[in-house]
C-alpha cells in the first residue's frame, strides 16, 4: 500500500503540463484505482471463504456427511414354515427392493417414479405421508430387471438420488392356493393392526403374517432387520459398506403338517367347495387342514394391488375365510355319536332300546321326517347309527331334554373355540335353554330340541370342531387342544368319564356306518379297522339367504367324520363337501386322507422298492418347478416315464 | 534498443509466485483425479507448465513493440483460427471449442486473450488525444466484439466474457470522460434485459440458479450447491488430500478443472486457501507493478491487460466455487488442469516479462 500511496504523491508532484500522454505516469491514478479493486476483490472472496469454512462449518461438514453417508436396512428374512417332517413349505426368495430416502425425496420427482414403476401416484403420495416417521419407505417389491436399470440409470444425484435398491426377501408360498389358509400371507400392516396390542412393537410399513400361521407366529417367524451404512459416490453407486449391524433371521416354523396327506386332502377337494382336517386325536395335533375356494398367497406377499384385493375380497365364495375353522354349519346326522353317548351315559336308552320308525314320526305336534321315507322299521342303537335314523334320535333327544344334549355337546367341545393356534376361529353354537335366553330372552321350546337330536336346527359347528368332537370320543372321551406346532406336552381340554361299555357300543355303531353296509361304506378299507359318521345338513337358516344369492340350490352339506383304526385311533378325519346334496360324496375325501396316511405309515422307514412305479405325488402341480427339494427323495430316476 | 538482457533481469518474483501456484495446482489435480478416469491429468499438466515456461522465456525475449507493430495480422489470423474452431472443430458437449494441432487439441479461444491484449494496447498507443473520443472507443469496442461474438456463438459465454475486461481496463486507463462513462453504464443497464433474452436456456438456468441456488437443487444449482458444501467440509484446516469427501465421491464436477479451488478448499480448509488467493495477489500485484514501471505507455496497457485478465478469471472462478458468481465454465489460471489455458497464461506472463525487460531503454 505504500508503494501505491507514493505512486499517488508523485503524480501529484508533476505539473499536469509536463506530461504528455505518452507517459505511462500518466495512469498511476487509474493503476492505484486498479490496485484498490483488486484488494476488494480478495477481500470479497476470502469473506466468502470465512463465511463457509470458519464461521458454520458444521452445517457443510453435515451436508457433505449427508451427501456420502446412506444408512439402509438390511432386511432379515422370515423363518420358513416346515412341515411335520422338516420338508419346506414356504421358502423366501431372494429379490428387490426399491425404496426412498425420505430426507431427499422431491415432490416433484414422484410423479415420474411412479410412472416408470407403474406404480399409482395417488397411493404412492399416500404412503409417503402415511409414513412420515420412517427415514426410508418401500415403494415396490419384487423389482423387475428392467425396473432395477431404470433405477440405476436414474439414481444419480442429479437425478433421484432418493432412490435406493435393496435386497429383500420375497415370500414364496406354494402355488395354487396349497394350504393357503392355514399358511396365511404376510402383507403390510394396516392402521388397525398398528393399534392393537399383539403389534404394539410394530411400525408403519412392517410387513407382517396378515393371517394363518403367518399372523399367529408372527413374532417368531420375523427376523430382526439390521442396517448398514453405505458410502455412495454421485452416482449413488455403492463404494464401501461400513457398520453393518448384523440381520437376525426369523426362527423356522416346524409345524405338524404332514405334506402328504395335505397334497391328497387338497387334490380330493378340486373343484368343491367345503373344507377338510385330519387330527392326531391322541395329542390334537392338526395333520392337514384344507378349505376351498382358496387364494393364492402369492399374490399378497408385500403390498398387494388394490384390484387384486378386491378381487379376492368381494368373491361371493369368501376364499380368504378358512372354513376348517370358521365355517359355522348345522353338522347335520354327524352329531349323532354325541347323541348317543349323552343317551347311554344318562341311561334314557341302552343297546336294547328300540324305537320304531315309519319314516318319520310326530313330536309336539309337528311331523319330523327320516332321511329314508320308507322308515328303518323297529331299530336299535348300533343300527340307528349305522344307518342314521333319524327317528331314533328324536326319540333320544326328546328323552334327553335340550340341556342334558348341551352338556354333552359342550363336553365334546361344540359351541366353544377349540382353542387352535390361528387367528379369528369361531365358537360355532351348542344350543341349550340358557342360550336361547341369553339369546333371544325366550323359553326354549321342547319342539326345538327334536331338530338338535339329528345336528339341525340352532346347532352349528366347524369343520374342526366336529373333527376334534368324534376323535375325542374315539380316543376314548379325551379331547386334546389342536395345534399346528410340534409340542411335547398336548393340552387335555376335556375328559369324559364315561363308561367304557357306553363307550364302545357307540365307536362299534360308527364301525357300522363304515364297514356293516351303513352310509359310509365307500370308506372302507381292507385291513384297517376305520369308523366314521355321515352328516346330510340342511343349510342353516342363516345360510338360507347366502345360498340364493350364490345362485346355486340350496342342496345340503356333505359330511364325514372318520377315523381308524378303531382301538386306540390315530387320525381322525372331517371333510366338508358344500352344497353336494348327500353325505356320500364326501366320503372318498375321508377315505383318501386315511388312506395316505395308512400307507405312508407302512412304507415309513422302508426304502422304495427298486422298479417299483412310484405314483408320482400330483402334490408337484402345487409347487413351482423345479421339484421342490421336499419330493425329490420320492422321485425316482425313470420313475416319470 | 539493448541487445543483452540478463536472465537476472527476469520478474523473479512473478515467476516464484507462478510456479508455487502451479505446484498448488498439480499437487491437487493429483489429489483430486487419484483413481479417477483423469488419474493421468497431473503430469500432463507438468508437461503443460514446463512448455509453459518455455513459451514464457521465448515471448519474453521478443520484444514486445515488434509483436505490437503486427498485431494487425495477428488479429486477422485469430479471426481465422475462430472461423477454422467453427468449421473444423471438435463438438464436446454441445459446444465447439477445441481444435486439433499436431495431436493437441487446443481452445483457439484463449489464445484470443494475447491478441486482444496486445491489439487494445496497439489501439490505445496510437490515439493522441487526451481523453477518448466515441469514435474511437466504438472502433475498438467493435474490434473486440468481433472475437467475442465469434466465440460467444461457440457457445462459450465464459471465455467470451473474459474480453471483455480486458478491453475495460485498457478503455479506462486510456482515459474516458465521465460523461461517457455514465452514458456508456446507462445503456448497458437497458440492454442487459434484452442481452438475457438472446441466452442459451442452459445459460439462463445458470443465471437463475445462481441468483437462487437451491430453487433446483438437483439440476443447475447442483453445481454450486455442491461445491458450497466442499468448501465448507474443509473448514478452518481442511480434510487433508485425497481424504475429501466431495471430491472424491463424486460430487464435484470435474474437479480438477474449473471447479479445483473448491476441492482445493475442501481438502486444505480456509489456511490452505488463504494462503493460495495471498499467492495469487501477489501475482497479479506483481503484474501490475510491472505496469507501473513500464517504459512507455503500450507497456502499461500489455501488463494492465493482463492484470484485469488474472483478475476477472480469478474473481469469476473462485467467486464460482463459493457460490458468489454464477457458473461460467472458466478455468482457475494455473491451477486448473488444461493446456491451452495454462500456454496462455504463460504467454501473457512471458509479454509482462518482455515489458519488464525493456523498461530501462529509451
Amino acid at each position: 500500500m505504500a508503494l501505491i500511496q507514493s505512486e499517488h504523491r508523485r503524480s501529484e508532484e508533476i505539473p499536469a503540463d509536463r506530461l504528455s500522454r505518452e507517459d505511462p505516469k500518466r495512469a498511476a491514478g487509474k493503476i492505484a484505482i486498479f490496485q484498490y479493486l483488486t484488494v476488494a476483490v480478495f477481500v470479497f472472496l476470502i469473506s466468502g471463504f470465512w463465511k463457509l469454512q470458519v464461521q458454520n462449518p458444521d452445517v457443510y461438514s453435515e451436508a457433505a456427511e449427508h451427501n456420502r453417508i446412506k444408512s439402509t436396512p438390511v432386511l432379515a428374512p422370515r423363518g420358513k414354515i416346515l412341515d411335520r417332517d422338516g420338508r419346506v413349505i414356504v421358502d423366501n426368495k431372494a429379490s428387490y427392493s426399491l425404496l426412498l430416502n425420505r430426507e431427499q425425496i422431491k415432490p416433484e420427482h414422484l410423479p415420474a417414479i411412479a410412472d416408470a414403476l407403474q406404480l399409482d401416484y395417488g397411493d404412492l403420495a399416500g404412503k409417503i405421508r402415511r409414513m412420515g416417521n420412517r427415514p426410508q419407505i418401500i415403494i415396490k417389491d419384487q423389482l423387475t430387471r428392467d425396473e432395477i436399470a431404470w433405477v440405476e440409470s436414474h439414481q444419480d444425484a442429479s437425478a433421484y438420488p432418493e432412490m435406493q435398491i435393496i435386497r429383500a426377501w420375497r415370500r414364496q408360498y406354494p402355488q395354487d392356493g396349497f394350504a393357503a389358509h392355514v399358511i396365511g400371507y404376510v402383507g403390510e400392516i394396516n392402521e388397525s393392526e398398528l393399534d392393537s396390542p399383539q403389534f404394539i412393537d410394530y411400525h408403519q410399513g412392517d410387513i407382517i403374517g396378515k393371517d394363518g400361521l403367518e399372523r399367529q407366529y408372527d413374532q417368531t417367524l420375523r427376523g430382526v432387520d439390521g442396517q448398514q451404512r453405505v458410502l455412495v459416490d454421485n452416482m449413488g453407486h455403492e463404494r464401501q459398506v461400513e457398520n453393518a449391524q448384523e440381520a437376525v433371521p426369523g426362527k423356522d416354523l416346524r409345524t405338524t403338517l404332514d405334506l402328504d396327506l395335505q397334497a391328497v386332502a387338497e387334490l380330493s377337494m378340486e373343484e368343491k367347495r367345503g373344507s377338510v382336517v385330519a387330527l392326531d386325536p391322541r395329542n390334537g395335533a392338526v395333520l392337514a387342514m384344507v378349505s376351498r375356494p382358496t387364494f393364492d398367497p402369492n399374490k399378497f406377499t408385500g403390498r398387494i394391488s388394490r384390484t387384486d384385493w378386491n378381487e379376492i375380497a368381494n368373491d361371493p365364495h369368501k376364499p380368504l375365510m378358512n372354513r376348517a375353522i370358521q365355517a359355522q354349519l348345522a353338522p347335520g346326522s354327524t352329531f349323532k355319536p354325541i347323541m348317543a353317548i349323552a343317551g347311554l351315559e344318562t341311561s334314557v336308552i341302552d343297546d336294547e332300546t328300540h324305537f320304531h320308525c315309519p319314516g318319520g314320526a310326530s313330536f309336539y305336534g309337528h311331523y319330523f321326517a327320516c332321511h329314508l321315507k320308507h322308515g328303518h322299521g323297529d331299530i336299535e342303537l348300533h343300527r340307528a347309527i349305522a344307518q342314521s335314523c333319524d327317528v331314533f334320535f328324536y326319540n333320544v333327544g326328546n328323552r334327553l331334554g335340550i340341556d342334558r344334549i348341551a352338556q354333552y355337546g359342550e363336553l365334546a367341545g361344540i359351541g366353544h373355540k377349540t382353542g387352535i393356534d390361528l387367528p379369528n376361529e369361531t365358537q360355532g353354537t351348542m344350543p341349550s335353554s340358557k342360550w336361547k335366553l341369553r339369546m333371544f330372552r325366550q323359553k326354549w321350546y321342547a319342539g326345538e330340541t327334536i331338530s338338535v337330536s339329528i345336528g339341525q336346527g340352532a346347532v352349528t359347528v366347524s369343520p374342526l370342531q366336529i373333527a376334534a368332537a368324534l376323535g375325542g370320543l374315539g380316543a376314548g372321551g379325551r379331547w386334546y387342544k389342536p395345534h399346528l406346532i410340534e409340542s411335547d406336552h398336548p393340552v387335555l381340554l376335556r375328559k369324559g368319564n364315561f363308561n367304557p361299555e357306553n363307550l364302545q357300543k357307540v365307536i362299534a355303531g360308527m364301525y357300522g356306518v363304515v364297514n356293516e353296509g351303513g352310509t359310509g361304506r365307500a370308506a372302507y378299507m381292507p385291513g384297517i379297522k376305520v369308523c366314521g359318521k355321515t352328516g346330510t345338513a340342511q343349510l342353516a337358516s342363516s345360510d338360507v339367504t347366502k345360498g340364493a344369492k350364490l345362485g346355486s340350490a340350496l342342496a345340503n352339506n356333505a359330511w364325514f367324520v372318520g377315523f381308524a383304526p378303531m382301538d386306540n385311533p390315530e387320525i381322525v378325519v372331517v371333510a366338508l363337501f358344500e352344497n353336494a346334496e348327500e353325505s356320500y360324496n364326501a366320503v372318498p375325501i375321508v377315505r383318501d386322507v386315511l388312506k395316505a396316511y395308512f400307507d405312508k405309515k407302512a412304507r415309513e422307514g422302508k426304502p422304495l422298492p427298486e422298479n417299483q412305479t412310484v405314483r408320482l405325488n400330483p402334490v408337484f402341480k402345487f409347487f413351482s418347478d423345479p421339484a421342490p427339494a421336499m419330493l425329490r427323495p420320492y422321485v425316482q430316476p425313470g420313475a416319470s416315464r | 534498443m539493448a541487445v543483452y538482457r540478463p536472465v537476472r533481469d527476469l520478474d523473479w518474483p512473478l515467476l516464484i509466485v507462478t510456479l508455487a501456484l502451479c505446484t498448488l495446482g498439480i499437487l491437487q489435480i493429483y489429489s483430486a483425479t487419484v483413481g479417477t478416469k483423469w488419474q493421468d491429468a497431473w503430469w500432463k499438466q507438468i508437461l503443460w507448465v514446463a512448455t509453459g515456461l518455455g513459451m514464457m522465456w521465448v515471448a519474453s525475449m521478443l520484444d514486445y513493440h515488434a509483436l505490437l507493430g503486427r498485431v494487425f495480422y495477428f488479429y486477422i489470423g485469430c479471426l481465422g483460427l475462430l472461423i477454422a474452431t467453427a468449421v473444423i472443430g471438435n463438438r464436446v458437449f454441445g459446444s465447439t471449442r477445441w481444435i486439433k494441432v499436431a495431436g493437441f487439441t487446443l481452445q483457439t479461444s484463449e489464445f484470443v486473450k494475447i491478441v486482444l491484449i496486445l491489439l487494445v494496447a496497439k489501439f490505445l498507443t496510437d490515439i493522441k488525444s487526451e481523453t477518448l473520443d466515441w469514435r474511437d472507443l466504438l472502433k475498438l469496442t467493435a474490434y473486440v466484439g468481433l472475437p467475442t461474438l465469434l466465440v460467444m456463438k461457440q457457445p462459450d459465454l465464459g471465455t467470451s466474457l473474459t474480453y471483455i475486461p480486458i478491453l475495460v481496463c485498457g478503455v479506462l486507463m486510456a482515459g474516458l470522460r465521465w460523461k461517457y462513462l455514465l452514458i456508456i453504464s446507462g445503456i448497458l443497464l437497458f440492454t442487459l434485459p434484452i442481452g438475457h433474452h438472446f441466452l442459451k436456456p442452459y445459460q439462463k438456468d445458470r443465471l437463475v440458479s445462481f441468483i437462487n441456488p437451491d430453487r433446483d437443487p438437483k439440476g443447475t444449482g447442483f453445481q454450486v450447491i455442491q461445491s458450497r458444501i466442499a468448501v465448507g467440509n474443509g473448514g478452518m484446516w481442511g480434510r487433508g488430500a485425497k481424504e475429501s469427501s466431495q471430491t472424491h465421491l463424486g460430487f464435484l464436477p470435474v474437479p480438477q478443472t474449473d471447479f479445483i479451488f473448491s476441492s482445493f478448499a475442501e481438502e486444505h480448509g480456509f489456511v490452505g486457501i488463504v494462503i493460495a488467493l495471498v499467492l495469487y495477489f501477489l501475482l497479479i500485484m506483481q503484474v501490475v507493478q510491472n505496469a507501473q514501471t513500464a517504459t512507455d505507455r503500450a507497456g502499461l496497457y500489455v501488463c494492465m491487460g493482463v492484470a484485469a485478465l488474472l483478475l476477472f478469471h480469478v474473481l469469476v472462478n473462485v467467486g464460482m466455487v463459493i457460490g458468489r458468481m454464477p457458473v461460467t465454465g472458466i478455468p482457475l489460471p494455473l491451477m486448473s488442469s488444461g493446456g491451452s489455458n495454462t500456454w496462455s497464461v504463460f504467454l501473457m506472463l512471458g509479454l509482462v516479462n518482455s515489458v519488464r525487460l525493456r523498461r530501462f531503454v529509451n
